[in-house]
């Protein structure tokens, strides 16, 4: 039990990733650990935060460079990983929730078929058996009547139980890492908070790491106990509070949000030139 | 008043002509990162310059029959050879290459034109419009172009003319189709809602915003469809109905070829070679101008 | 400047129903900015297209500057409002330049001298003069909204319709883009109905709110209402604290 926690769950030194032969890295000498916590990382179009999550699962087309001076899952290093090793990890020991159901489930097999698959994959559990742990985890996910909803297709069910069925699909394995991407952007506002308490529950009883990536910083403040804020391919700023916010970027941001409780008549907007050549340094 | 010419200087956009060469100079970019694309239209190149200076290039005349060097193989003095009339094969495949060419041109300007505008009234129109129009574009469809040939050759008597009509009055579903498809897509963006809010009228619609975006696909169609027009003209020739002879047309040279196959194959087999070239040029040809136009099926 | 009576749409498909609007009325005064928020499939997008005219299936009545206007708009009715849309990759044509998207509405509607306002419309949204020969494809997401609201603008209207115009922005380029907003309601005295799922962007840019659910308003709020954060409804309650207010 000990040595469980002697390696953090996650721990990235020097990840760089370069598109062919763009001169500009989408990501860039970025290092950070995860541990038994839930660790979120935000940023704005083009900042490399969706980028990062892929590429610690190799995710990422062929075209992109991904090189890193240390890449460990639970002390092993991933680096130096066969493809076919990484296919046994993923969705096993490091599993990935994705932004929108509609485009992540498989539309032509049954939600009950697609869990009990993952069963199989993972667990090796058979026919009879893997239908079993599949409606036990549509039931842990709170999702009522799961027997009726093992027989639906993706298209006939909302957003909302579309994501919880992503979880279930991706959590059934116990997985040590969980990387979600957006995993509430293409949801209804009164459905995102359920589904990041279910996602945040699960995780705990796992005791595993929570990777949230999004663009949504209020959303993250509230949900993880570190921030990294990342921005033109760079690590920023790491926070616990969004109060300490220091660098330029982290705080231009948070004036650039509406905020009905500090009404302001122009919304404060950010200097680029001034951030470009701060963060370049 | 300066600040009007100021305006116009800045603000209009350039004219035809440089608007042109400067989607040549992007397509031919992209071109020169596809090699088998470019072999394509090299090829192609090749088989247009070959059609327009055809008296130039053959070493002999097409027509003249010098029966004494009849079904000779290919040699130095005839690389294809000599059919039954002793007239030199290679000169007769690049007479050919005009009529192919001019076939396969007059269907494409005949198809292509009718196919876009009935499929993008039906696409834009819909409801009963729409229904007519594909109803007919079915009925059309059902037709088999070579039967309809048959039938056209028999009423207006056999040539290429007759062939280029007969081919062309069935070739076009497909396009309307294509083009029918796309409209329906086009119809609900919202740069078209937005052109209907501020009043633009449903033929500028038409013809402004919804048929420049159907042209891509339409233009890779067409190409695709080539291949398989020069198939088919030259099905009709097999038959004798397309260019009667002597019209070198490569169709009615293998038809001649048939009977001399077993002991001279080159009589038959040249006319295919050449029918073969093309059709594959064009098949490329087609896939990388999808891949150039059609951003979605490029490949990455 | 807006008024609406018993505003009701039904979309049929085949043997089901769906009853999108249930006779809702409100009315917009000149120069207010009426937010109108709710979830995905409440109504509220399809309000918005009735009040321009690109829904053509509702019963009941509105009035734009204060006349009565019926489902097929004439010429004359477009000029009242246009609209704002939610996509900045969708909205304008690929093929064409921006300096002919913007000169097609001055087109449609028969105006001269098209090149220098297409010029002074680009410059009003903060755009230089020359991106009138780029396409859409070569701009970013904020500098195509831009268009948009000039597009938008060009004809002089005294509504605008905008139907989640920032949500597909990134934090940074949202607030330049209601900053933009907010400077030419100001500057033309502009009437404007904004329609968004985004209570913390609606509270910033709107004098009253009305919280739609399953196709009726079930709550209104001032600007003194949302600062204080009070609400009427439990609904309402529900939605501030999903957006984490």
């Amino acid at each position: 039990m000990q040595d469980r926690d002697l390696h953090p769950v996650l721990s990235v030194k020097g990840l760089n990733v370069r598109f062919g032969r763009n001169s500009l890295a989408a990501v860039s000498n970025v290092s950070f650990d995860v541990g038994r916590e839930r660790v979120g990382i935000v940023g704005e179009s083009g900042s490399g935060k969706s980028t990062t999550g892929r590429a610690i699962m190799r995710l990422l087309p062929p075209i992109a460079g991904v090189t890193a001076e240390r890449m460990d899952l639970d002390g092993v290093s991933l680096l130096d990983r066969t493809e076919r090793q990484m296919g046994t990890l993923r969705g096993k020991d490091i599993a990935l929730i994705m932004q929108d159901p509609r485009y992540s489930l498989n539309p032509v097999l049954t939600v009950g078929k697609q869990i009990a698959e993952a069963a199989r994959l993972h667990m090796g559990l058979r026919g009879g058996k893997a239908r079993d742990a599949a409606q036990a985890m549509l039931e842990r996910v709170r999702i009522s009547d799961p027997e009726r909803v093992m027989a639906l297709y993706p298209h006939q069910i909302s957003g909302g139980m579309g994501q919880r069925v992503m979880i279930a699909m991706m959590l059934l394995a116990r997985p040590k890492l969980v990387i979600a991407d957006e995993p509430t952007s293409a949801l209804d506002v009164s459905v995102r908070r359920d589904v990041l308490t279910l996602l945040d529950e699960l995780v705990r009883e796992n005791n595993s790491g929570l990777l949230l990536i999004s663009h949504d910083i209020r959303m993250v403040a509230a949900f993880c106990e570190r921030i990294i804020v990342m921005y033109s391919g760079r690590i920023v700023e790491t926070l616990t509070r969004l109060e300490d916010a220091q660098h330029p970027y982290t705080r231009g941001l948070m004036s650039a949000l509406p905020d009905p409780h500090n009404p302001v008549r122009r919304l404060a907007v950010l200097d680029r030139a001034k951030l470009d050549l701060e963060t370049s340094r | 008043m300066s600040d009007a010419i100021h305006a116009d200087v800045t603000v209009r956009p350039p004219n035809m002509i440089s608007r042109v060469a400067t989607s040549l100079r992007q397509a031919g970019g992209k071109l020169a990162q596809e090699p088998l694309g470019l072999i394509g239209f090299i090829i192609l190149g090749l088989l247009c310059l070959i059609a327009i200076f055809a008296p130039l290039l053959a070493p002999y005349d097409p027509n003249v029959q010098v029966l004494s060097d009849a079904l000779q193989p290919p040699s130095l003095a005839h690389p294809a050879g000599t059919d039954e009339f002793g007239r030199d094969i290679l000169s007769r495949l690049i007479f050919g290459t005009r009529i192919t060419i001019q076939t396969v041109l007059s269907i494409s300007v005949i198809v292509g034109p009718i196919g876009l505008l009935i499929g993008v009234v039906a696409g834009f129109f819909g409801g009963r419009v729409d229904a007519l129009l594909m109803r007919a574009t079915d009925i059309v469809l059902s037709f088999p172009s070579l039967i309809l040939a048959l039938a056209f050759a028999a009423a207006l008597g056999a040539g290429l003319n007759t062939a280029i009509i007969a081919i062309s009055l069935t070739a076009w579903p497909p396009i309307a189709r294509l083009a029918r498809a796309e409209a329906l897509v086009v119809r609900n963006t919202d740069y078209v809602a937005a052109a209907r809010l501020y009043g633009a009228s449903r033929l500028r619609i038409l013809l402004f915003y919804i048929a420049p975006m159907c042209i891509p696909s339409v233009i890779v169609r067409l190409t695709l469809n080539m291949a398989g027009i020069i198939l088919t003209a030259a099905s009709l020739g097999f038959l004798g109905l397309g260019a009667q002879p002597p019209a070198p047309e490569w169709g009615a040279m293998i038809s001649n070829g048939r009977k001399y196959m077993l002991d001279f194959w080159w009589v038959a087999v040249m006319p295919g070679i050449a029918i073969l070239l093309a059709s594959l040029a064009f098949n490329i040809v087609g896939d990388t101008l999808r891949d150039i136009l059609d951003p979605r099926h490029a490949r990455s | 400047m807006i008024s609406v009576r018993d505003l009701d749409v039904v979309f049929t498909s085949g043997k089901t129903e769906n009853h999108v609007v249930r006779r809702v009325s409100f009315d917009v005064g000149k120069g207010e900015t009426l937010g109108i928020v709710g979830e995905s499939g409440c109504g509220k997008s399809t309000v918005l297209r009735c009040l321009s005219g690109m829904e053509k299936g509702w019963s009941g009545d509105i009035g734009l500057a204060g006349k009565a206007v019926g489902k097929i708009r004439t010429r004359d009715e477009l000029r009242h409002a246009q609209m704002v849309f939610q996509d900045p990759y969708g909205s304008l044509h690929p093929r064409h330049r921006i300096g002919t998207a913007l000169a097609e509405p001055l087109r449609a509607m028969g105006h001269g001298d098209v090149w220098t306002k297409v010029e002074k419309a680009l410059r009003q949204v903060g755009l230089p003069p020359a991106f009138a020969n780029r396409y859409p494809h070569e701009l970013s997401g904020g500098q195509r909204q831009r268009v948009a609201i000039a597009r938008a603008l060009i004809l002089s209207p005294p509504i605008l319709l905008l139907d989640e115009p920032t949500s597909a922005l990134d934090v940074s380029i949202q607030a330049e883009v209601l900053n933009l907003l907010a400077d030419q309601r100001d500057e033309r005295f502009l009437t404007y109905v904004l329609v968004s799922h985004d209570l913390a962007v609606i509270a910033h840019m709107c004098d009253r709110v009305l919280i739609m659910k399953g196709g009726v308003f079930v709550d209104e709020l001032t600007k003194a209402d949302l600062q204080a954060g009070i609400t009427h409804d439990a609904y309402t309650r529900e939605l501030f604290e999903a957006s984490f207010l």
